[in-house]
């Protein structure tokens, strides 16, 4: 097992055709992933190839799920035609859209997860501006690299998409099970507290990492739901204790309000909550290192 | 991006929220002559506004009311060049004096916990919002906004109501409400405040002061760069962003360049940490040079960092996960290659910290170009550390 994305999971990128949807789709391939199609309604009935294969291209995403039965969709296509991507995506009752994308306004967000809302919530959206998923061994659907780590006990969630690498690169002789990229955009599908939900009931994954970043109260609430309902081990992190208040550090949702959103108030609220929580990256590492030892 | 109070009026007044008659003053002379004009129309009172994106102007003393043109240029003489909180007032804006019956609060912002919009409307306004949240919550109704719905005349009667506004104001709060948020959507805004909103004795409601932050996310499809504030932006930030660099500018000494925010965030910490051992050096800049970055974008990076005075030493921290950790190091070669070309010899020492993806190459392209001013060190906080003692020593 594993959580959201298994080995079984079947793969469309939206974008298919363009630069960063080849280069990625391609690495994901590689990477043992199974894509199985993709989108661009003005190169309908062609092929692309990616590593090696070649890759059917559909209109759209309900034509891609007739043709192959894709139930993950990966979107690449660039900040503008978001929306719309995303829209479809939901009309198409595609269960997984990870929204790869950065830079897309938040009414636009805010319009799309309003209109998951409307129509039941059938498909699980993670991102926008975020990494993706990857669950190694099995599957990759996003930008994370696969030769970071294998198949392990830990599960990851987190904001950041380089310092999910860190991270998995720090235990990468221990291994994940899966890593969740949530994104850094004030307005988010998936949420911390999704993740850890799915990892509590994943049998697969011992122990939990959790990285926050400044910005919003979702780390605020991620510990209130840990206290109540997580009984596996959650080790967290969270950066931005340096960053200067009313300023944008790199992720549109990274910004301090006022005294909200504060590095420090986060990391209280998770010890307060049980979660221990490193100081650096190396020494989360260390303590997720430590929960794993007791755990044998 | 946060406007000034006088480009928050102009986009309510573009949208039909009524505001008082009013005009930026950039001298106490242009004020004395806003004033003069303003009077031959009849009005015989102003305020003189500074502008600053800041709250407690008037508890400084940067809002007065002037009664004459006279008066207006003493007063806008005191006002402008006045340091607010950390802020330089470079413009005052006159607006007509304004009678006031009754002071109300109305605002929509985005409601980050819910994945929504929020109205918050109050018939207590003219206090901050987090005070009154303080002193008097029950008085703060938050209204949930549905973005596909939006506010439709319905919708706004139902927020004024809420806010509990009294009947001879809701017809006139609730057309403000409508049209504010037809600014807040079509401008791409992530926060419209009007506080306050006010009834003056012969029935009109009127926004006497806003705040509005616009979404960068969205300048792709706004005229969002007319709003730039380039006077008060530090100077290292202008150039950045002239070059599409993810810059902030910070207090210390410790330049940094990193990819991906989280890492980079999370980079600034550690540095922090790893100063308190070298009498509190800390990180001069936040530099995010994203994923799948290039020789150019590295090069352009040290350059900015390097070019700032505060810099005494520079901590690059790569984990290459789209990005190449070679295509990094053949930015940092090239960057002071072409430093070396213009005669700016690069004496700042630069700690590298290259892992992840092509990581081995990488540290090779370094040492073979036996850059003087570069040092590698293997994991995040050893080269934290090293950049803190050499900045420390830089001193």
């Amino acid at each position: 097992m594993a959580i959201f994305l298994t080995a079984d999971s079947k793969i469309l990128i939206q974008g298919i055709t363009g630069g960063e949807g080849r280069k990625h789709g391609t690495r994901m391939l590689a990477a043992g992933a199974k894509v199985v199609g993709g989108t661009n309604p003005k190169k309908a009935g062609t092929t692309v190839e990616l590593n090696g294969e070649q890759v059917p291209v559909f209109a759209g995403v309900k034509e891609t799920i007739e043709a192959t039965g894709a139930d993950v969709s990966v979107i690449f296509v660039p900040a503008a035609g978001t929306k719309a991507a995303v829209i479809e995506a939901i009309d198409a009752e595609i269960p997984l859209a990870i929204v790869i994308t950065e830079g897309i306004p938040v009414h636009d967000s805010a319009e799309f997860w309003a209109y998951a809302n409307e129509k039941g919530n059938k498909t699980r959206i993670v991102g926008p501006n975020c990494p993706g998923i990857a669950s190694p061994g099995k599957s990759y659907a996003g930008i994370i690299p696969a030769d970071i780590t294998s198949h392990g006990p830990i599960g990851l969630v987190s904001k950041s998409g380089t310092l999910t690498y860190q991270m998995m690169y720090e235990l990468r002789d221990i291994g994940f099970s899966t890593a969740v990229g949530i994104g850094g955009d004030p307005i988010i599908g998936t949420t911390h507290i999704d993740a850890l939900a799915a990892f509590e009931a994943d049998p697969e994954t011992k122990a939990i990492v959790m990285i926050g970043e400044i910005g919003g109260d979702a780390e605020e609430r991620a510990a209130a739901f840990i206290d109540k309902n997580v009984t596996k081990p959650v080790v967290g992190y969270v950066a931005g204790f340096m960053a200067p208040e009313g300023k944008t550090m790199g992720h549109a949702g990274a910004i301090i309000s006022g005294s909200a959103g504060t590095a420090q108030a986060k990391k209280e609220a998770l010890e307060k909550a049980g979660v221990r929580v490193g100081k650096t990256p190396s020494e989360t590492a260390a303590l997720v290192r430590e929960v794993i030892k007791g755990l044998q | 991006m946060d406007l000034f109070e006088y480009q928050a009026k102009e986009l309510f007044a573009e949208y039909g929220v009524p505001v008082p008659k009013d005009k930026v003053a950039n001298t106490a002379e242009e004020a004395r002559e806003i004033t003069t004009a303003f009077a031959a129309e009849g009005i015989p009172q102003v305020v003189v506004k500074a502008q600053v994106k800041t709250g407690g102007r008037g508890k400084a003393g940067g809002v007065k009311l002037a009664d004459s043109p006279a008066d207006a240029y003493e007063k806008s003489e005191r006002i402008i060049g006045m340091d607010i909180k950390g802020h330089t007032v470079h413009r005052v804006l006159i607006a007509e004096a304004s009678d006031i019956k009754s002071e109300y609060y109305l605002s929509f912002l985005l409601d980050r916990a819910n994945r929504t919009f929020l109205s918050i409307c109050s018939v207590d306004g003219g206090v901050e919002i987090e005070e009154l949240a303080h002193t008097n919550p029950d008085a703060i109704a938050r209204v949930p906004i549905n973005p596909l719905a939006g506010v439709d005349h319905a919708k706004a009667l139902e927020i004024v109501r809420a806010g509990r506004i009294p009947a001879e104001a809701e017809e006139g709060a609730a057309l403000v409400a409508e049209r504010l948020w037809a600014m807040f959507t079509d401008e791409d805004a992530t926060l419209a405040e009007v506080n306050p909103l006010v009834l003056t004795p012969d029935g009109r409601v009127l926004a006497l002061d806003g705040k509005v932050t616009l979404d960068d996310n969205a300048a792709f499809r706004q005229e969002h760069a007319r709003f730039a504030d380039i006077e008060s932006t530090d100077p290292l930030e202008v150039r950045a962003q002239e070059k599409h660099l993810n810059y902030v500018k910070l207090d210390g000494q410790i330049g940094i360049i990193g990819n991906g925010a989280g890492l980079v965030m999370s980079t600034l910490d550690v540095v922090a940490y790893a100063g308190e051992a070298f009498g509190g050096v800390t990180a001069a800049n936040f530099l995010d040079i994203g994923g799948g970055a290039s020789a150019a974008v590295m090069a352009d990076s040290l350059e900015i960092v390097l070019s700032d005075p505060a810099v005494r030493s520079v901590f690059v921290n790569v984990f290459g996960g789209i990005t190449a950790c070679d295509a990094v190091a053949d930015g940092i070669v090239s960057a002071l290659g072409l430093l070396a070309e213009r005669g700016e010899s690069v004496t700042k020492p630069i700690v590298v910290r290259l892992d992840g993806n092509n990581a081995a190459k990488g540290r090779q392209i370094l040492i073979d170009a036996a850059l003087p001013a570069v040092e590698q060190v293997d994991t995040m906080d050893g080269a934290a550390k090293r950049a803190a003692e050499l900045a420390a020593k830089g001193a």
